[in-house]
């Protein structure tokens, strides 16, 4: 430890050793004693655990004490701990704003063993620190009320599993779905693993709840188009897609659908294994119960004949409206749930599994449909002719997962909901073949191991290797007419080709297509693979680093039906929480514009994503509206006159810790 | 030459086209004032005085020393110190003293490639040995020796300490004479003075403000080079493609150049607190280009921003044609004679 005396600000430095996460590669004793010779250091200090209590009170004692004015911390990301010391500041009576952050940890101990550089990096990023803190000027945060509304945008298990939570607990929720019902993939599966609890039966009580709650506007085949405002001040635009049926009158006693002569092969709900009429309902247990007329297949729409539906509704007035439009709604929300889900991997993509070429590969969401009692083929489990039964089928694990050429990720549902097909066969047709060809069976999860040794002993063939190819073409005679799946059987080193009537492919969880919109949309993070990014992987799984934005279920990431409902439930209750305290205190980070010196070149108006800038025609110059800034800098980079000030980030500061940062290869102010 | 009680004014040049000067002689009249006012103690472009004379003079003798053009060879560093130690306010007269300008330029790239230009590879040469200049030379009558070339040019106040800046390029006549009203105020009725290192002869708004045309949020798809297009008139320049500096550069000058169609250059220099004139414009730029949408892939959305961005003529002359010596880049680092900017 340092001391020494200064007459100006005076700055207290504090190296953390986190435990060894940072001492193990950084010499931070050696790190806290140059601090103290720095200008403008007061006390400079290095201790085990800074994040502790006991690391706390050492800086409120040395600001009551010693009169500190500035406070550095080297430790950790700010993301950990920024708000742990601001609020140590306060509580010494230190405006929290005049404390700045140095991350030794992330950015430097835990990414080299080289103990010397990093050392050294450790003091360049706490001399920028030093440097940058004695700039900072004292901020208070701004109070924002929080809108007790919530958007919650998808209707799977998740979305509804959220609208629930809160409309139960007396908060009212926009649930926007885009498909005609509510339900998600949950709807369209026949059995859940590893209970085999029927899905349908689990998921429509709760559609039915959905639809019946007071407290819950259901929007579906709707579409967020545009999003404006902040945590706690949303204004969402929502187009709500003309049904061409009217809401009020429709009774959903389904003879339109009856009577409807048309029909279509229904690639959504029935995943292409079935039709459905031009005017329908996705399923028979829809939430709401009125159908949609699918405009671009109907016959009146096409040619102007027909109107079959509206001549048999029994409705007084009519329920069949064929001028219906568009409806864009303003919902004004304080929160915004993000259940969208997933799409399912495209298996023609592997053109070696064969699927869309030889008929009797079929893939899950195919077999799901077809197992399913209100399915296609009644719950039948039958060839594409509708009528053979297998007497052999091979599950494909990892298809399009777990690949370097498609996904590398583990899809991580796709091992049990293919041990729960391998039963399904067994129970339906008992005397079947099952072959199953997985890289690894994962099945971490209560219950789940137990369903895989029940599939063991049920007399499923394992075979652990990747399927390398599925051909029709047959070698010798008993191949002829079958399916040939050939793997590498890796637990005896072989070859094998394996005929079989029937394929399933387990294709990989992927990221709706559009995910990437979607995360601009709402102003948050996608990753590479189109999944939108938590806060924290660990500890924030359900917040995004958008303020008021939060996801769940399988938009951020493969997931099974459990871990979705406690995703819904958990972004819920992070709502809920804020709607609580009904005002939240936000940072002070804002833009600003000097009223004198702004021009009114009209550069910076249009880049604001909060609309936050508003330009006045009397005196020609334009300002932020401090409410709506979120401080995201995009102005104060665009401003070519630099006069428009990020709180926080001011020019002085940064060059200030860019200096720092630089102070043992700063050159001298000439140059030769 | 006088020894009188007046004040005795300067003005010398080093690199620079001379223009300064002229815009000294261009407040008209006035300069009958000016003259009255002062004594001309050193002014080599109108009146013929020699260095030693100004080395004969004490210290601090003359009072304001307009010192235009930047820092090139070693002849300019040389007078500016002289300069420095003669004058007591030491005015940096004109963009090239203020912050390199024109000259700061060949920043950009090393002496050996600017000689290779000037004297080797250039179609109106004739210099089949490729002499090129040093510093000495040996001749039957003795040494004949010229002032270095440096590798960098520098602003005034990269070499001596500089108590005013008057930006331009050159400085409008009416801030000229502002600017010499004050310090002759100052002079004869002891008014103050503005601060040490002020820069005077300006607004601190930037030239929008000034400038009538009408402006509106800003899209931009392609840029066009003053030749391309007709600008339509009364319309903000930089929205209609045409690059236009107002916006990142002091107002000052009545926005002269935009008003007749032409967009501003710049050459007043950066607003109050910007650190680098060029990268300011560049961020405002890159904010306001109108490329693709968010549907696109990125490589897709990179090539059609790249070929919005292609579509702006020299982007470092354009944006730095005034502020390369001040700027945060200051100079390019440059391997060898090549002047291609290789990693030194």
């Amino acid at each position: 430890m340092t001391e020494k005396n200064n007459n100006q600000e005076k700055v207290g430095v504090y190296v953390c050793h986190c435990g060894t996460n940072i001492s193990k590669v950084v010499d931070v004793e050696e790190v806290a004693k140059w601090a103290g010779e720095q200008p403008n250091v007061e006390v400079s200090r290095d201790y085990k655990f800074m994040c502790s209590s006991l690391g706390q009170e050492l800086i409120e004692q040395d600001i009551k004490e010693k009169g500190l004015t500035r406070i550095v911390c080297a430790s950790c990301s700010p993301h950990m701990h920024e708000k742990t010391f601001r609020n140590a500041c306060e509580r010494a009576g230190l405006n929290p704003f005049l404390f700045e952050m140095t991350n030794i940890r992330e950015h430097d101990s835990w990414i080299t063993d080289d103990k010397h550089a990093a050392t050294e990096k450790a003091k360049s990023l706490v001399r920028g620190s030093i440097d940058r803190v004695v700039h900072h000027e004292p901020l208070d945060e701004i109070p924002v009320e929080i809108n007790p509304n919530t958007l919650v945008v998808g209707g799977g298990i998740a979305g509804i599993t959220s609208a629930l939570e809160l409309a139960d607990a007396g908060y009212h929720v926009y649930l926007v779905e885009r498909e005609p019902s509510i339900g998600g993939h949950m709807a369209q599966l026949d059995k859940t693993f590893p209970t085999l609890d029927c899905s349908a039966c689990i998921l429509t009580p709760k559609m039915v709840d959905v639809g019946q709650h007071d407290n819950i506007t259901l929007l579906t085949w709707s579409e967020v188009e545009k999003v404006d405002g902040y945590l706690g001040n949303f204004t969402v635009t929502v187009r709500k897609k003309a049904r061409f049926v009217n809401e009020e009158h429709c009774t959903g006693c389904g003879i339109c659908i009856e009577k409807c002569p048309f029909k279509e092969v229904d690639e959504v709900f029935e995943a292409g294994m079935g039709e459905r009429k031009v005017i329908y309902r996705p399923f028979p247990q829809a939430v709401p119960k009125y159908p949609v007329i699918d405009k671009e297949n109907c016959v009146y729409f096409k040619t102007g004949k027909c109107k079959a539906c509206e001549k048999f509704c029994p409705t007084e007035p009519n329920s069949i409206d064929f001028e219906q439009e568009d409806e864009m709604l303003m919902l004004d929300v304080g929160n915004i749930i993000l259940a969208t889900g997933y799409d399912l991997f495209d298996a023609k993509k592997i053109p070696q599994y064969g699927y869309g070429k030889l008929d009797n590969v079929f893939t899950s969401l195919e077999f799901e449909r077809m197992v399913n009692a209100s399915g296609p083929t009644d719950g039948k489990i039958v060839l594409r002719d509708k009528e053979s039964k297998p007497k052999s089928v091979a599950i494909v694990h990892c298809v399009g997962s777990r690949d370097e050429n498609y996904n590398k990720y583990c899809s991580k549902v796709c091992c049990m909901y293919s041990l729960k097909f391998a039963h399904l066969v067994h129970e339906r047709i008992p005397d079947a073949e099952i072959y199953d060809c997985y890289i690894d069976m994962r099945t971490p999860g209560k219950g789940y191991e137990e369903f895989y040794n029940r599939l063991l002993e049920e007399g499923t063939h394992f075979i652990r290797g990747k399927v390398a190819e599925i051909t029709d073409a047959a070698r010798i005679p008993e191949e002829e007419g079958k399916l040939i799946v050939q793997v590498e059987d890796t637990l005896i080193g072989r070859q094998r080709r394996v005929p079989v009537d029937m394929v399933i492919l387990s294709p990989a969880m992927e990221a709706r297509a559009g995910s990437k919109e979607v995360s601009q949309l709402f102003k948050m993070g996608c990753d590479f693979d189109g999944f939108f990014v938590e806060r924290h992987p660990k500890l924030d799984p359900v917040a995004t680093m958008t303020d008021g934005i939060y996801i769940a279920g399988a938009c951020q990431g493969p997931k099974d039906v459990p871990e979705s409902v406690v995703q819904g439930a958990a972004a819920a209750a992070r709502v809920a929480g804020l709607i609580s305290r009904g005002t939240v205190m936000m940072e002070p980070v804002r833009a600003s514009i000097d009223q004198d010196a702004c021009s009114g070149c009209k550069i910076c108006n249009n880049m604001c994503p909060y609309n936050a800038i508003t330009f006045h025609e009397d005196n020609e110059v334009s300002e932020v509206i401090t409410a709506l800034c979120q401080g995201c800098g995009t102005c104060v980079a665009a401003c070519p006159s630099g006069v428009i000030t990020g709180a926080h980030f001011t020019n002085e500061q940064l060059f200030s810790q860019i200096e720092g940062i630089l102070w043992d290869v700063r050159p001298e102010k000439t140059i030769a | 030459m006088t020894n009188s009680e007046k004040p005795k004014l300067a003005m010398y040049w080093s690199a620079s086209c001379g223009g300064c000067e002229i815009s000294v002689l261009n407040i008209h009249e006035k300069i009958l004032t000016v003259d009255e006012v002062f004594d001309v103690a050193f002014f080599p472009c109108i009146a013929d005085f020699k260095v030693k004379d100004v080395e004969a003079y004490p210290d601090d003798h003359i009072t304001v020393c307009l010192w235009n053009g930047a820092i090139r060879n070693s002849e300019g560093e040389e007078m500016a110190h002289l300069l420095r130690k003669k004058s007591q306010f030491m005015v940096a007269f004109g963009s090239c003293a203020y912050e390199g300008c024109i000259p700061a330029l060949s920043n950009l790239t090393s002496k050996e490639a600017t000689f290779d230009t000037v004297y080797k590879n250039n179609p109106t040469l004739d210099n089949p040995k490729g002499f090129i200049p040093t510093t000495s030379v040996q001749v039957p009558e003795g040494e004949l020796t010229i002032p270095e070339f440096y590798n960098t040019v520098k602003s005034l106040d990269q070499v001596v300490d500089v108590d005013y800046y008057l930006p331009g390029c050159p400085p409008e006549p009416h801030q000229i004479w502002a600017v010499l009203q004050v310090i002759v105020g100052a002079l004869l009725e002891g008014a103050p003075l503005p601060p040490k290192g002020s820069i005077v002869g300006v607004t601190n708004v930037a030239v929008c403000e000034e400038c009538d045309l009408k402006k509106d949020e800003k899209t931009i798809t392609r840029f066009y080079r003053p030749y391309e297009i007709v600008p339509e008139a009364s319309v903000c320049l930089l929205e209609q493609g045409l690059m236009c500096m107002g916006p990142a550069t002091r107002g000052g000058c009545g926005a002269l150049c935009p008003e007749v169609g032409i967009g501003c250059r710049g050459c007043y220099g950066p607003m109050p607190g910007v650190e680098d004139q060029g990268g300011k414009m560049l961020s405002a730029i890159a904010s306001v280009i109108g490329a693709g949408d968010e549907t696109m892939e990125d490589d897709e959305l990179e090539r059609e921003i790249q070929a919005v961005v292609d579509t702006i003529a020299d982007p470092a002359g354009t944006f730095y044609r005034f502020s390369m010596a001040h700027s945060l880049l200051q100079r390019a680092k440059v391997n060898g004679s090549n002047g291609k900017g290789e990693a030194a």
